[in-house]
């Protein structure tokens, strides 16, 4: 007996594009921006002053059964919630839900919670014993216990999100989250899509949901020299497989889908969007400050991913295209990155890789971290659905170096059937998916 | 259709308030002795527990436990890191594999770098306070208050510009992913309590479907600082008691008489390995992880601070991993719960447990380790394991301390003090669940 199929039965997002499958999507074929001043806190002095932040439309509550059961929810769960249920009503459970909820699983890459920057620091510095250069614990108890407010200190631990969407959709089989910095939710997506083959649930809400534009985040990733800190119009600073790129763009949101054995839904009327045929998971193991320079664990992820899909990376189809029609990209815009997955590419398709299609949609919707994933293979879904690819926005220096084809600035037509989808952690945790248009039989 | 990949557990380690190791750990618990004391690192007295359950300021040196070549790497781990690292390499050490970390080992590596996986369960690690805090405070309004434009024109250079990579939850199993050069899948679960016990089920599905032969494997986390205690408190966790209590007593799983857990710290790594490639190795073979399972429980709250009082959820993880590994309830010798000492707690996992066991909960012995780990979040599933693992070879079960007299129970589930004592164990069950509601199983199988 051969494990079984497993599909895609419906999608949805939260990002700064906006919160529709299809608002968002033909935002990125016009190759719009979210990018604009921060507006979280006060970042005007920060290194890095602009991100694409989910705008103040979207109100989670609108997407709740019961709002005043999630009264508490921070915003990784507030966005989980309202793509979650974008994808849960396209999966049609809304009007008919699953019928075992034991069989029903979770499995996300959501981040950890926005800490309450303001009187954290606040506590800190008043517990401060200049003295001894150490916090002093009791003081520091006082002022905390004062200041920081007990559920918004637990709606910070990366679970909770997993602990909103079992409420809200009802969900009781087996529950994850993984948190491999920007490899998250595609891990999510993997380790879930497995799960199913392996039985041990039918259906799987997976995805991610992140923010980390929060004082503390921008702090951390400045420091690192890891975002971009482009003077100009924000909406030019994420210019990934350039020459000027300096770095990527902070986004936020909330990608998530249903994956579901294939029979069961066949079984139940549902329509599959498509079918995920391969998942690969590696570890650099070189460096916790930079990635394997040959993009030794990227090209392994792509390889063990393209084996269980059995897709052979040299062949050509009848068309005479590789058998691979567009790549998502991590392209999240950093020197570093950018080149060692185009390499990573290289290695793994040979002279096929300058045929391959590969965009960055962060170019446009900035870099979700722990969501970024499960948005960019919701986004290769669409581009076998619609048969277009999202382009690299600002894509006008092209770094003499990289010589793929990166869809530069305008979505292109194209038939697509089957996309890998790229995802590389801080840290070195790296992980491919491959999805294919749904076929009968 | 292909044989089934069995996956046996070929070495462990520890890392707990008693010390680094398994033999630590193991000693505490047949001699009864508690890991609570008081925090040498802040004054806990400002909360309702000044006890915690944390390593003596000597007990763990990093620099010991990694290679030469990777001890500047060791100024950028946190506290939960170092953990990590030291239970990885004793587990290392103990399953007798040589890796990468053996730098005189010189072409002798037993396993293909990309047939070794990690899946090392973490909770959200908290920064070290002082080193924020001076950087803090070179950026505050007159009142006393962070200022916001100070810190983003320039107070922020005030730490160090790699300080964010302390403290990734996923930097614990980097870490370790380097040190032993494991190449293969690797994840960073970050479910609680849960986070271990889920890695270890991963773990296994990893090896079961041939994406690695080995793995390590487990959970580590450091409660023992201001936000782990501080949310411990807000998530009402924490034991009630006074400095002039004697810390030995302090918790007191499934004891009418229990006030909560205490923050801890600790973890520990397993490692995990396909049985044919086990033995091809020649490794000592004793332990079978034979079933895992998962669930999540219903949570009124939404955030799991009230918790499921019938331990359906709980019921549901240990029944899949018991169906998993073909086992009957009336088969299983012993349980590793998680035992945190707060009432609700007890009392719901204590209904999940008779749901699953029936009337024999009372009679099947518990092994309570909350004593001397307190919580230490998503390292607690880890220990738990080990401990079961330490069970079934040495054909011991370890002391329960700090319960009453027989008969005083929560929910059928016996909380009275027993010495150590050798019990013929064949088969343990392992379960812990997460403040979330997330619960794992696992079910471990003597191999003879």
């Amino acid at each position: 007996m051969s494990e079984p199929r497993v599909v895609v039965t419906g999608m949805g997002w939260v990002t700064s594009l906006g919160h529709t499958v299809d608002g968002v999507w033909k935002r990125l074929m016009n190759s719009e921006s979210g990018m604009a001043p921060i507006t979280h806190f006060k970042a005007a002095t920060f290194p890095t002053s602009f991100a694409a932040e989910v705008k103040p439309d979207f109100d989670y509550r609108t997407f709740l059964n019961d709002p005043k059961v999630h009264a508490t929810t921070a915003l990784n769960a507030q966005f989980a919630l309202g793509a979650a249920r974008q994808a849960w009503n396209q999966a049609g459970f809304h009007t008919h839900p699953p019928k075992d909820p034991r069989r029903v699983g979770l499995y996300l890459g959501a981040g950890e919670g926005v800490l309450d920057f303001d009187n954290y620091a606040g506590a800190l510095i008043s517990a401060w014993d200049a003295t001894t250069q150490k916090v002093d614990g009791v003081r520091w108890a006082k002022a905390a216990l004062a200041r920081l407010e007990p559920l918004k200190e637990i709606e910070q631990e990366p679970n909770m999100s997993l602990a909103h969407l079992a409420r809200e959709f009802g969900i009781r089989g087996p529950a994850s989250n993984c948190l491999t910095a920007c490899a998250a939710s595609t891990q999510a997506i993997g380790e879930a899509f497995s799960m199913i083959r392996r039985g041990d649930a039918d259906i799987m809400m997976s995805g991610g949901t992140h923010t980390m534009i929060h004082p503390l985040g921008v702090t951390g990733f400045n420091r690192l020299t890891a975002l971009s800190t482009f003077k100009g119009d924000p909406t030019m600073a994420s210019r990934p497989f350039c020459m000027s790129r300096d770095g990527f763009v902070m986004g936020e949101g909330s990608g998530m889908v249903i994956l579901e054995k294939l029979e069961h839904a066949i079984a139940r009327g549902a329509t599959p969007l498509a079918e995920v045929i391969g998942y690969g998971s590696s570890a650099d193991a070189f460096r916790i400050t930079d990635i394997q320079p040959e993009g030794r664990g990227a090209a392994a992820a792509i390889n063990a991913a393209l084996q269980q899909a059995q897709i052979d990376p040299a062949a050509v189809g009848a068309d005479g295209r590789p058998l691979i029609h567009y790549i998502s990209a991590h392209g999240t815009g950093t020197k570093e990155n950018d080149s060692i997955e185009t390499r990573a590419v290289k290695v793994v398709f040979g002279e096929r890789a300058k045929h391959i299609p590969m965009s960055s949609i962060k170019s446009m919707m900035g870099h979700l971290i722990a969501a970024a994933g499960a948005v960019e293979f919701m986004t290769c879904i669409l581009a076998i659905q619609h048969g277009m690819l999202p382009p690299t926005r600002n894509h006008n220096d092209p770094d003499p170096a990289l010589d793929l084809d990166y869809v530069p600035n305008v979505a292109r037509k194209c038939a697509v059937d089957t996309c890998i989808s790229n995802s590389f952690g801080f840290g070195g945790q790296n992980d491919t998916l491959v999805v294919t248009r749904y076929k009968a039989g | 259709m292909p044989q089934k990949r069995r996956v046996v557990i070929t070495g462990i380690g520890t890392t707990s308030a008693v010390g680094v190791g398994t033999e630590s750990i193991w000693n505490a618990l047949i001699s009864g002795q508690s890991g609570a004391k008081l925090c040498h690192t802040f004054d806990m007295s400002g909360f309702s527990c000044p006890f915690v359950a944390q390593l003596a300021a000597d007990q763990l040196d990093i620099k010991q436990f990694v290679p030469k070549s990777y001890r500047k790497a060791t100024k950028v781990m946190a506290r939960d890191i170092e953990l990590a690292v030291a239970a990885a390499h004793e587990a290392v050490n103990d399953s007798g594999l040589v890796t990468k970390s053996h730098e005189a080992a010189d072409g002798k590596i037993t396993l293909p770098a990309n047939r070794m996986g990690c899946q090392i369960g973490a909770g959200s690690i908290a920064a070290e306070e002082n080193e924020l805090t001076v950087a803090f405070a070179s950026s505050q309004t007159a009142d006393g208050e962070i200022d916001l434009s100070a810190w983003g024109s320039g107070g922020m250079n005030n730490i160090t510009p790699l300080w964010m990579l302390k403290y990734l939850p996923n930097m614990l199993a980097s870490h370790v992913s380097i040190i032993h050069d494991c190449q293969g899948p690797s994840n960073t679960i970050t479910c609680g309590e849960a986070s271990a016990l889920l890695s270890i089920g991963e773990s296994m599905r990893v090896i079961g479907r041939a994406a690695a032969d080995c793995c390590l494997s487990g959970g580590v986390e450091s409660k023992v600082n201001l936000m782990g205690v501080l949310r411990q408190f807000y998530s009402k966790r924490l034991a009630t008691a006074s400095l002039g209590d004697d810390p030995s007593t302090i918790i007191r799983p499934f004891h009418p008489s229990a006030t909560g857990g205490m923050a801890g710290e600790g973890g520990a790594i397993l490692v995990l390995e396909e049985l044919e490639s086990a033995r091809a190795r020649g490794a000592k073979i004793q332990v079978e992880l034979a079933g895992f399972g998962a669930s999540q429980s219903f949570c009124q709250d939404t955030v799991g601070i009230g918790v499921e009082a019938d331990g359906a959820g709980i019921a549901q993880a240990i029944e899949c991993a018991l169906q998993e590994a073909g086992v009957k309830p009336a088969d299983v010798d012993a349980i590793v719960p998680f035992g945190c000492g707060v009432p609700d707690i007890d009392a719901s996992e204590a209904a999940g447990l008779r749901k699953v066991f029936g009337e024999r909960v009372s009679k099947i012995p518990l092994v309570t380790i909350s004593t001397v780990t307190g919580n230490c979040g998503a390292g607690f599933g880890a220990i738990a394991a080990s401990v079961a693992v330490q069970c079934l070879r040495a054909q011991q079960l370890p002391a329960r301390i700090q319960g009453g007299k027989s008969g005083e129970s929560v929910g059928g589930v016996d909380g009275a003090s027993i010495g150590a004592r050798d019990a013929v164990l064949n088969t343990i069950v392992v379960t812990t669940t997460s403040l979330g509601g997330q619960n794992a199983a696992i079910v471990l199988r003597r191999i003879s």
